[in-house]
């Protein structure tokens, strides 16, 4: 057996001629393009936090110049004049770092780097069902990334009109038809981004409908490959609509129409010279049609990786398997069902609202049996306390903070004191960032020995992990009680202008320390990802965690074409502690015992 | 291990799904494709319920001229078919035939189109005339882009991407299929771009 591995593997090197640029750079292989989409959305993450590092100096010490000299002068003055922030400039961090940290950072990462990676090792296929499709997505991904960032240095900086981009102010500012200004390039970086998932969706559904390996049937798939499958179908569908209207706004921007422009506007006093008749609430429609399947995109996939790897370090077989497919897939369906929430307060009539409010009360209650279902997977389990494992253990609860919290947003009486409000921005921060984010991590550190052949650094890992812990709850937890005391979301000076926000003013610095601090414990992951790429602890077996699924039947790492020779499945998913078997864990292509 | 990748149901169908790859794909693309239309269509119909006027299309819009364009892509459709008949028949001569004259057909579209489009701009339509006339650039235009796109692929395989019939002819007929699904697509989102643009009245 290991004489054929070395065999093959020599054999893979010798037909691997293929040239730096085929192999590394245009790569067809899905794990090239895999780790492709992760280091650049890692570089994606890093640069929105960046931005919002930028943006809590101002939200602490409003008006005060930023202490770091050199930054300010490279940022300009017309961003940064005499070292005070300009507000546009925080306008356009605002809206910049959302877009980046969901579109370019979070989503490509859950599901262009882990469903690229993982899918088709975990259905036991050679590659995704089309491979070039694959690489045109990561490259259309990257160019709208470019786009994004090119969109800072044209004169007016970038989009300022927040990640949602509602008109009338995204139709008119800046007032140009140039393609090149902020909002035209945010809009024209979001077809190329919503094409690329469109491609990808395409690409992941069909891998898993058409190249299951024999013997894996739908009940047999890891719940990874579920929330994938899921995730592709919302990618699918709720994209388009987006597009649509990213089209419809780049007219309204380029050819002067006025498809979301309503009659009789005024701007700085004047009346605008537009023909009129357009609904600025059809752009909330369609962008909230897309958004809220968004939410479902960042967080299926990280539910997938946390169930994953609770059910590795638990040694036991996760708790209601089928009630957690039948859960995401009520969930997807639902998903596409409640966008109107966001929009209580735009009078839409309270019919309407009462619709909504149902379908989202509806919604959270297959979130939570998932949830449920992944802590009684804890239960009696002889638990082992790795660094992928306190992620996804962390991640549990504060999902379920980010959750619950979401529900008073969810109903329409509660959403008129809340909407707009920091508490909005805590709820949906609890359930990415100290969520999806944890989740991600965990992924990143259980699988980092398969894809390296190195495990990371436990110690460094552990430090990186209760910081991060500490940290992400110094910033986000007071938001809830600066919402609740009324202060909006979107103030340029953090609210101190504002009388009912004066109690809750100290809260910022604590925040903004915590996010600074948040820095300093992202730089030791960093610096344990690349010295562990060339220095990290040898792995001595295929499959380090003793886990079931087959991207472990694998060779470390996997070559080109994956599997050495066609696997085949016996048994379900999660055959771990199985009374009177030998080891305490049955991997899926182990055949039954005669 | 070959050099190559051989990804499996590339030409046959798998046997509990009865889809080969690229024909689920292409299934795939088009729900995305109804979704993005659909999103103009209820722009549609959303800025026209809300408007307390709305143009007639017939008034200011070439009727023949579009009924002419339809028949055009009807008969593309057809001949379309017609292509893939032939390579399931055997005949790749006809195929060439039939695939050119789709890829004409197509072509015959853009042009009258574009003549439409340059007789709207002469008599100051413009899209920022009104919601309607934005309405009809935004659909027409997209729905051109789409029709382009088509000519693309079916180009590529009528020229250079045909010598795959003498390496692999199943694989090829398959292509042929998943680019004619995509076709009547884009004839189908005409049928429906036609009336309600020409002919609906307005109020």
């Amino acid at each position: 057996m290991i004489e054929a591995t070395l065999d093959d593997v020599h054999h893979e090197e010798h037909h691997g001629e293929l040239s730096f640029i085929r192999k590394y750079v245009f790569s067809t292989d899905h794990k090239v393009i895999g780790i492709q989409y992760g280091l650049t959305s890692l570089v994606f993450l890093f640069f929105g936090f960046c931005l919002m590092m930028l943006m809590r100096w101002q939200l602490a010490f409003p008006g005060q110049p930023l202490p770091i000299g050199f930054l300010s002068r490279w940022l300009g003055d017309a961003r940064m004049p005499g070292g005070i922030m300009a507000p546009e400039f925080y306008n356009q961090l605002g809206a910049m770092h959302g877009t980046v940290m969901i579109f370019l950072g979070v989503v490509p990462l859950a599901v262009g780097a882990f469903g690229n990676y993982l899918v088709p090792l975990q259905v036991g296929a050679q590659d995704m069902a089309f491979p070039k499709l694959n690489m045109s997505s990561y490259w259309v991904y990257f160019i709208g990334g470019v786009v994004m960032l090119c969109s800072f240095f044209v004169p007016g900086g970038s989009a300022q009109s927040g990640w949602t981009s509602y008109p009338p102010l995204s139709d008119i500012t800046p007032q140009s038809h140039s393609l090149f200004t902020g909002q035209s390039m945010w809009l024209t970086g979001m077809v190329f981004l919503i094409t690329s998932s469109l491609l990808g969706s395409v690409n992941t559904i069909t891998t898993i409908v058409q190249l299951r390996a024999k013997g894996l049937t739908w009940m047999r798939l890891p719940f990874f490959v579920w929330a994938q499958l899921v995730t592709g179908f919302l990618l699918l569908l709720a994209f388009p609509p987006l597009e649509a209207a990213g089209v419809m706004q780049l007219m309204d921007r380029l050819a002067g129409t006025s498809l979301f422009l309503p009659s009789g506007l005024v701007v700085a006093g004047k009346a605008l010279n537009v023909s009129g008749g357009g609904s600025a609430l059809l752009w909330q429609h369609l962008f909230w049609f897309l958004a809220h399947p968004e939410v479902y995109v960042l967080i299926l996939p990280a539910m997938g990786i946390v169930a994953e790897v609770i059910a590795n370090n638990t040694r036991k077989p996760l708790w209601g398997y089928k009630s957690l497919v039948y859960s995401v897939i009520f969930l997807g369906f639902m998903s596409f069902i409640v966008w109107a929430h966001h929009m209580f307060l735009t009078g839409m009539g309270t019919t309407i609202n009462a619709f909504f409010q149902t379908t989202t009360m509806i919604i959270s209650v297959p979130s939570i049996i998932i949830l449920t279902a992944l802590i009684l997977s804890l239960w009696g389990g002889s638990i082992r306390f790795n660094v992928p494992m306190l992620f996804a253990l962390a991640f549990l609860p504060m999902f379920g903070i980010g959750g619950l919290t979401g529900l008073p947003l969810g109903l329409a009486s509660a959403d008129i004191h809340l909407h707009d409000t920091y508490y909005v921005i805590g709820h949906f921060h609890y359930v990415v960032a100290p969520g999806t984010l944890f989740a991600l991590f965990a992924g990143i550190y259980y699988w980092f020995p398969k894809v390296r052949g190195r495990y990371l650094n436990e110690t460094l890992g552990k430090v990186h992990f209760w910081g991060s812990l500490i940290c992400m709850n110094g910033i986000f937890m007071p938001m809830f009680v600066q919402g609740m005391a009324g202060v909006s979301r979107r103030l340029y000076d953090g609210g101190s202008s504002y009388l009912h926000a004066q109690n809750v003013l100290v809260l910022n610095k604590g925040m903004s320390y915590s996010a600074w601090a948040l820095a300093v414990f992202q730089l030791v992951f960093i610096i344990n990802f690349f010295w562990s790429v060339f220095a990290g602890k040898k792995v001595t077996s295929d499959n380090p965690w003793e886990a079931t699924t087959l991207e472990w039947a694998t060779p470390t790492p996997p070559p080109h074409g994956n599997f050495l020779k066609v696997p085949e499945v016996y048994r379900g998913p999660y055959e771990y502690s199985v009374p009177g078997a030998k080891r305490d864990f049955l991997p899926q292509n182990q055949p039954p015992e005669a | 291990m070959s050099a190559a990748i051989e990804i499996p149901y590339n030409s046959t169908e798998r046997p509990d799904t009865g889809l080969y790859n690229a024909k689920l794909g292409v299934w795939l693309f088009l729900a995305s494709e109804v979704m993005l239309f659909g999103a103009l269509f209820s722009t549609y119909v959303l800025l026209r319920t809300g408007s307390e006027t709305w143009e007639h299309g017939a008034e200011f819009l070439n009727v023949p001229l579009a009924t002419i364009n339809t028949l055009v892509l009807i008969i593309s459709s057809v001949t379309m078919v017609m292509s893939w008949a032939s390579l399931k028949m055997n005949n790749f001569a006809k195929f060439r035939l039939y695939m050119g004259v789709t890829i004409l057909c197509g072509a015959v579209f853009l042009v009258i189109k574009s003549f439409e489009y340059a007789h709207k701009f002469e008599t100051g339509l413009f899209p920022s005339t009104s919601t309607f006339m934005a309405l009809y650039f935004t659909m027409t235009g997209l729905h051109g882009l789409h029709v382009i796109g088509g000519m693309i692929v079916n180009s590529y395989l009528w020229g250079p991407g045909s010598k795959m019939w003498h390496t692999d002819p199943h694989r090829f007929t398959n292509r042929i299929e998943v680019a004619g699904l995509y076709w009547h697509f884009v004839d189908l989102v005409w049928i429906f771009l036609f009336p309600t643009l020409y002919l609906l009245p307005g109020k």
